[in-house]
């Protein structure tokens, strides 16, 4: 419940309905905007081509077997990027958010780095490790790492000190107090940082394949600009969108299973 | 005796100075003993119950437990907190629980011990809900079950009744009452409430106001079942009253 919402309660077909209302008006002011470029001869149409000519030039690198390739490229490289940037920032964070000597260490290199724009640093990560796959996994990892280091250290060293202080009363000790405490009262802020961390790998994986890709949504982008195939182009963003918003769905499903105790909001019997 | 409190006194650090909250207290309590502390606010009560349990350590003095001396917290003394502090994402049962997963229980063991104790509080029925699902009042008596299933010898109990409304307040009085006929346990219990102390307790123990030290003690002679309407529980009251009383005018003038 969003308390900050104004408007009565609608039920959840009418909501639906709104929702869906919402995406076809959007479609259909598109195709609006694209036929009057026709119509009118506005300008050249190829600068704006219609969402069946987006769907269309879809379908047809799917038919042709290079729409896989292409996303196969993308999602190995977010996958493999991301995973290294949650295993790393949440190996570091949650003992830099328990353990006050681990922290003083870290936080100075990472508040150092942080404030560097992540695209600043990819040229440098091309100059290192040259165009080929490892400046680009590495690239998602290093970007993704601040955020889900720092909300780990943060959601760690928010706990409440009475659980602590509870758990130990019950004969918790240090290990167990980590595991069977602070682990789970973390984990929903964790859980956040990480979706923060999967939406920015989709952010940045694009400009990483504008450089020096031969696969990849990125690329399909770029090459679309070279060759002036719009459709092309907004059909990978489309793509990217798309990927972006189940791997989000993914995590939030996720969520919704592990924070089960928080959604038990009934009234009390 | 269970508990010894040998001369134990904590100050704390404030604006770079460090200002007594708790004046030398000796206190013995006796195994099966309850011992409800009461005094004006920022006397110091809670202060001392966290030394006890081990959350604090004093700045002169010592505790000793079985005449073992209190290092830290511990499995032997069980906590309630005013704030119930369960934890959100166990159910009642998962709660209840806790402690004995701790000592390393057998799954069907500790399902019998807790279900033991959650029919003693009257939360059977809720065993499977999470704690966003109950009352205040329903809250604390998980809080309690929690507490009573790791089987400890002390019950350390910081106002634990004190977020409750009136009626709610005096059920739980009176299911502590009744738990404490059963389970024996020396229980240390800090409140604010004249009624609450005079209705559970053997020994009141009112502290002066901040810093505090003892300023009298009073040995309740009524029967295990109280009633709050007699004349005898009436007059204890109004006896700790005026002592209290005396306090606290003392920290408005």
């Amino acid at each position: 419940m969003e308390w900050g919402l104004r408007g009565a309660a609608i039920p959840r077909q009418r909501a639906l309905r709104l929702r869906l209302t919402s995406v076809i008006g959007f479609l259909a002011l598109w195709s609006l905007a694209s036929g009057a470029v026709v119509v009118f001869k506005l300008f050249n149409p190829i600068f704006l081509p219609g969402p069946w000519l987006v769907v269309g030039d879809i379908v047809e690198l799917a038919g042709k077997g290079q729409l896989w390739t292409h996303l196969a490229a993308t999602l190995y490289r977010v996958a493999i990027g991301f995973g290294a940037g949650a295993l790393l920032a949440l190996g570091l964070g949650l003992p830099a958010g328990h353990i006050r000597a681990v922290r003083n260490l870290l936080e100075p290199v990472v508040e150092l780095l942080r404030p560097i724009p992540p695209l600043a640093m990819l040229p440098l990560f091309i100059v290192w490790v040259g165009i080929g796959e490892g400046s680009k996994i590495g690239f998602i990892t290093y970007a993704t790492f601040f955020p889900m280091f720092l909300t780990t250290v943060h959601a760690v060293g928010q706990v409440d000190p009475l659980l602590l202080r509870a758990a130990q009363s019950l004969g918790a000790r240090p290990r167990q107090l980590f595991f069977r405490i602070i682990l789970p009262a973390a984990l929903p802020e964790i859980l956040t940082g990480i979706r923060l961390g999967v939406a920015l790998s989709f952010f940045v994986i694009v400009i990483s394949e504008f450089i020096g890709a031969e696969h990849g949504l990125g690329y399909l982008i770029n090459d679309g600009r070279n060759f002036f195939l719009v459709p092309q182009m907004l059909g990978a963003a489309v793509l990217l969108g798309l990927l972006g918003y189940v791997g989000n769905g993914l995590v939030r499903a996720i969520e919704r299973r592990v924070t089960r105790w928080q959604h038990h909001d009934g009234a009390a019997a | 005796m269970k508990i010894r409190v040998q001369g134990v006194a904590r100050s704390f650090r404030v604006e770079g100075r460090e200002a007594p909250a708790l004046l030398p207290i000796d206190l013995d309590v006796a195994a099966r003993e309850v011992i409800c502390l009461l005094g004006p606010s920022g006397c110091g009560k809670s202060t001392l119950l966290n030394i006890v349990a081990g959350f604090l350590q004093p700045t002169a003095g010592r505790v000793l437990v079985d005449d073992a001396p209190v290092t830290g917290p511990g499995a032997d003394r069980g906590v309630v907190f005013q704030e119930y502090v369960l934890f959100p994402w166990l159910t009642v049962q998962g709660n209840v629980e806790f402690g004995l997963v701790l000592k390393g229980l057998a799954a069907g063991e500790r399902r019998d011990i807790a279900r033991r104790y959650l029919e003693l509080v009257g939360l059977g029925p809720h065993a499977e809900k999470y704690p966003v699902q109950l009352s205040g009042g329903m809250k604390q008596r998980v809080a309690i079950a929690r507490a009573l299933a790791n089987s400890p010898s002390i019950i350390l109990m910081d106002e634990p009744f004190g977020a409750l409304d009136a009626q709610t307040r005096e059920v739980l009085q009176e299911e502590l009452s009744r738990i404490q006929r059963v389970e024996h346990k020396t229980i240390l219990f800090v409140t604010h409430s004249i009624r609450e102390a005079v209705y559970l307790a053997d020994r009141v123990v009112v502290l002066t106001k901040a810093p505090g030290r003892i300023k009298d003690v009073f040995a309740i002679k009524l029967p295990e079942v109280r009633d709050r309407f007699a004349t005898e529980f009436t007059r204890y009251e109004s006896e700790i009253t005026r002592v209290v009383k005396e306090e606290v005018a003392q920290v408005h003038q």
